[in-house]
């Protein structure tokens, strides 16, 4: 039943692709609700998946050879993970639609991107092929591309070449890898099952552990290369930046997770020495981490541009998870798993805050001008969703950033307090910038611009689709927060499994 | 042998001969006075008829060889047969991509085709110096003349000639070094010549080497590789469009036929030596074992592809023109194939056979849009694909996938391709070279993409300065999507293409 959001999701971006394109015949309300009929799909099927899968393991979808010569298979999967970041996809893609119901500019065009990056995104979380998952990885890459490139604002050409080579840049890190492996464990099977029982030698796993920890890492915004985060965030288009922040990021973590970790847990060992307290791989990618929960939240303190602020929180809350997976305790990657749907609905719903509802109406993210406009007045709505989803994201009880990061903090201590302590103090920082971006943005004290009052400046109201991808969101995170066994109980067993499977 | 045989083994370039002169007849005793559309049209059905004789011919021959005196000199089945097929198709391709406005002697044209595509099924199939070197000739003469036929273009003609300079020296480099290989061997086959190597090899005489790089730089010619790759820019720029595509193509793959039986008849008496020196080697401690020990044939091998990925990749990066654009993409995807040549395998061949066919169909549909573009706007430069999108969706769409498929983006076939031929190299090559090399290729194929997504940019995303529609015949448009959709298909479904290489070889 899963697959099909995959095999739905590449169908409707080749019908969004067919559609008439431009002249009479062109109808963007057509290519609108083509887009929510195929994400609500999508999402219906995820629930439902969802739904058949507690209390369950893994489980196989489908199995098929595909290139019998070689051993490699079609292999489609899920256990407790990919079922959560299967629900999250669909949410992502639904609200992604809600968020951009005014592109008007080749609309058919754009959802047919959003789509196949969707599909791509499916593809992902399903596979339990490295081949296959490599594949579906590298599909993800061309859409974003064209979003960007195409529908974005400042910089927007720069910025989509940057996040296209430095998301080739990491693929080809772990085709390396994929190739070696394959080669190591005898040229007869790509499954990750099938080579993380192949005994592939700790040589090998030494150095291909940090590789592939780097080449997804790059993706999940692992400082210092997560630069391409910020200018993709901040040019692409809203639904874009949506997607790239709630699902796209998260393919670098679920990478990291389900190949890095699980194909070479002995890349984790000691090395046998160690340097400035530095002994293992595992506390490199940790310090590397709170380094970027720390900078991601300083950095955003100081932004002038509102989307900055929530590019760089982006850089910072994925540092959670980075920090949560190399915990290797239970209750750390459950927090880090829990992290990546979390910051998935809530960076999802800060993006489409300060990009659709906040940048289309003001058409400037420049906090100093945002200052002059009085929002909360004139855009009352906007500001209390921002409201909402800044304390949510600041890791407010009741919330999911809450129990997400809670758990990762918890687990982090068992493994090294000073890790812990010093991604406390990038909770703290992260409350400063949400405030700073909140009070600037709309509950300024300046003094209104004079033009403001003149007539053709009042802001258009707050449509319907913007209000519902706003309670779906944050529905979301606010179940999630209030009753988080609703997850837990689908990640709980499958990172007991990946923990008891010999990843330590 | 006897006339019999022979004729037998070689009807599928007998076939492209006498098609080439039926043309050739037809054209010029009832076509004068035709439009040229229509003369360009018959020519180009003739042809493609030729082709389809010669695949049944080659069809009917199975793995028929043929020997003089116990010596091999054309050998049958296996990847002579598939590379023959290879180029049979997509020299019927190239001739239905063909347009009416660059030259006023069609018939000549598509007759010089098919005598260079005959050249090109011998040498994929030559086991034999002498051989060799006419199937050698018959190609590369026929492809200086297809450079120069735009008569009234100064670039065509100033192609031709440096192609033709280069052509001459490297062609006189080759067979000083198959004189030397003959002095060594007594023999002009293949495989004494290789019997011979291993022994003056054992004895450490200085002339192999001086013959072994000679041939080399023969070769190294032919596919473009670094440095023997000066003449490709130029030649695939001035060359009118169905030419270069017939350069591109056609001629790498019957280029790399003819290194993949060269180096299958090494490997034979090599593959005994190096396997026991490999043995010695992985019991004598690590450091030898993580080396690996290489013969001098891996060693110059992997030189030229190191140096063609990189100076292939990077001058592409600064390429306006997307002809010159293609042809140090051409010059980076022999760096590719020349790895798995260096580590030489069976399944090296196949997956090296797999390469160069896809990239083969791949190349003339990126000509064919080239082609098209180039009609509509006069130039080849990257801002003539402006707004491509708009001018013609249809059209984009078909750059779209196969510029994708020429970076390796799944699920297009050129990803499939670059997979199966590194994970072929790797399977072969111990020690530690071949996986520094395999990283260092794919590194440069991240890079690649920076180049091929200019061309799109400019297509997809750039503003539009001319919003004309672009119009394209219908029978190069089924043409460019057949070739659209065998790339996708392909690259969906790789087993497909992959189990029907292997079928032509005996079961092992």
């Amino acid at each position: 039943m899963l697959a099909w959001t995959i095999y739905l999701s590449f169908a409707g971006a080749l019908l969004e692709a067919l559609l008439p394109q431009r002249g009479p015949g062109s109808k963007p309300a057509l290519a609108r609700w083509v887009a929510l009929l195929v994400a609500l799909a999508g999402f219906a099927l995820a629930i439902a998946g969802y739904a058949a899968g507690m209390g369950q393991g893994r489980m196989v979808i489908t199995d098929a050879a595909w290139v019998p010569a070689m051993g490699i298979h079609y292999l489609l999967a899920a256990d407790g993970i990919s079922r959560v970041l299967v629900l999250l996809t669909g949410l992502a893609a639904v609200a992604g639609v809600l968020f951009s119901w005014n592109v008007g500019h080749r609309t058919n065009e754009f959802f047919a991107f959003f789509l196949a990056l969707i599909g791509g995104v499916y593809g992902v979380f399903l596979s339990f092929d490295f081949f296959l998952l490599f594949v579906f990885y590298e599909i993800a890459i061309v859409p974003k591309y064209f979003l960007i490139a195409i529908w974005g604002s400042t910089r927007r050409e720069y910025a989509a070449m940057k996040l296209a080579l430095y998301s080739f840049a990491g693929s080809a890190m772990v085709l390396v890898v994929l190739l070696a492996a394959y080669a190591a464990a005898g040229s007869h099977t790509t499954s990750l099952i099938g080579l993380s029982h192949a005994g592939l030698p700790v040589h090998l796993q030494m150095w291909a552990f940090p590789l592939t920890f780097l080449g997804f890492g790059i993706l999940a915004g692992l400082w210092p290369l997560h630069t391409w985060a910020p200018t993709g965030h901040v040019a692409a288009p809203t639904a874009a930046s949506m997607l790239l922040a709630g699902v796209v990021m998260k393919l670098g973590a679920y990478g990291c997770l389900r190949v890095a970790m699980t194909l070479f847990p002995h890349g984790m060992d000691p090395w046998g020495f160690s340097f400035l307290g530095i002994g293992s791989w595992r506390s490199v990618f940790a310090v590397l981490a709170v380094i970027g929960i720390l900078y991601g939240a300083l950095v955003a303190l100081v932004q002038t541009d509102f989307k900055f602020v929530i590019g760089y929180s982006s850089v910072s809350h994925m540092g959670f998870v980075l920090l949560g997976l190399m915990t290797l305790n239970q209750i750390g990657l459950d927090g880090a798993v829990l992290q990546m749907f979390s910051h998935g609905v809530l960076a999802g719903l800060l993006f489409a805050i300060v990009g659709r509802m906040v940048y289309d109406r003001t058409h400037t993210r420049q906090l100093a001008e945002l200052e002059q406009m009085q929002l909360s007045k004139r855009l009352p709505f906007a500001a209390w969703a921002f409201v909402i989803a800044g304390i949510a994201s600041m890791g407010l009880p009741g919330f999911s950033g809450f129990v997400a990061e809670l758990q990762v903090l918890i687990g982090s201590w068992t493994a090294n307090p000073w890790w812990t302590a010093t991604a406390g103090v990038g909770i703290v920082v992260g409350i400063a910038y949400t405030w700073r971006a909140l009070q600037k943005a709309f509950f300024s004290d300046a003094p209104p611009a004079p033009h403001l009052h003149e007539h053709g400046h009042e802001l258009a109201a707050i449509t319907w689709p913007e209000a519902t991808g706003f309670a779906l969101l944050g529905l979301a995170s606010l179940i999630v927060g209030l009753y988080p066994r609703i997850l837990l109980d689908s990640i709980e067993p499958a990172v007991k499994a990946l923990l008891a499977g010999g990843m330590r | 042998m006897n006339y019999i045989d022979l004729f037998r083994v070689t009807l599928p370039e007998t076939a492209l001969e006498a098609a080439a002169l039926l043309v050739l007849i037809v054209d010029l005793a009832f076509l004068r006075k035709a439009a040229a559309t229509a003369r360009t049209g018959v020519a180009a059905v003739l042809g493609v008829a030729g082709c389809a004789v010669s695949l049944w011919a080659v069809y009917s021959a199975g793995s028929a060889s043929l020997s003089f005196g116990g010596d091999l000199l054309l050998a049958g089945g296996g990847a002579a047969a598939v590379a023959e097929i290879g180029i049979l198709v997509l020299t019927a391709l190239t001739l239905l991509l063909i347009d009416s406005g660059f030259t006023q002697h069609p018939g000549e044209f598509v007759a010089v085709v098919l005598m260079a595509a005959s050249g090109g099924l011998i040498i994929a199939a030559a086991q034999d110096l002498l051989v060799i070197f006419a199937g050698l000739e018959l190609l590369s003469i026929g492809l200086y003349i297809l450079t120069a036929f735009a008569k009234t273009s100064a670039k065509s003609a100033e192609a031709s000639i440096k192609y033709y300079l280069f052509g001459g020296m490297s062609a006189a480099c080759l067979l000083f070094g198959f004189s030397y290989l003959y002095g060594l061997a007594g023999s002009t086959n293949l495989h004494e010549v290789a019997l011979a190597a291993v022994t003056s090899f054992g004895s450490g005489s200085p002339l192999f080497y001086v013959a072994l790089v000679l041939v080399v730089v023969g070769l190294g010619f032919k596919v473009a590789a670094v440095p023997f790759h000066l003449w490709a820019p130029d030649t695939y720029e001035g060359a009118p469009a169905p030419a270069a595509a017939f350069i591109a193509s056609v001629s790498k793959v019957a280029s790399f036929a003819l290194l993949i039986g060269i180096a299958a008849a090494i490997r034979h008496p090599f593959g005994v030596v190096h396997g026991v020196i490999r043995f010695v080697m992985a019991h004598s401690g690590p450091m030898p074992r993580w080396l690996g020990f290489e013969m001098p044939w891996t060693i110059v091998l992997a030189l030229l592809a190191a140096a063609s990925i990189k100076i292939g990749n990077l001058a592409a990066l600064a390429q306006t023109s997307v002809r010159r654009l293609l042809a140090f993409s051409a010059v980076a995807h022999a760096g590719y194939i020349l790895l798995a040549l260096a580590w030489f395998s069976q399944r090296g061949a196949e997956s090296i056979l797999y390469y160069i066919l896809t990239y083969g169909l791949t190349t003339i549909g990126a000509f064919g849009v080239v082609g098209v573009v180039e009609r509509a706007t006069g130039s080849d430069t990257m801002d003539s694909f402006l707004g491509l999108h708009k001018r013609n969706p249809v059209l984009a769409a078909v750059l779209l996938v196969l510029f994708l498929s020429l970076a390796g983006i799944p699920p297009l076939v050129g990803f499939w391709a670059k997979f199966n031929l590194f994970a072929a190299v790797l399977a072969v090559g111990a020690g530690v070279w071949p996986f520094i090399l395999v990283c260092f290729a794919a590194a440069f194929s991240a890079v690649s993409l920076y180049y091929y997504l200019q061309v799109l940019k400019r297509a997809y995303v750039m503003p539009v300065v001319d919003a004309a529609p672009i119009r394209v015949h219908p029978v190069t448009l089924i043409v460019l999507l057949a070739i659209t959709a065998a790339v996708v298909v392909c690259g969906c479904f790789p087993a497909l293409l992959q189990n029907w290489i292997a079928g032509f070889y005996p079961t092992m």
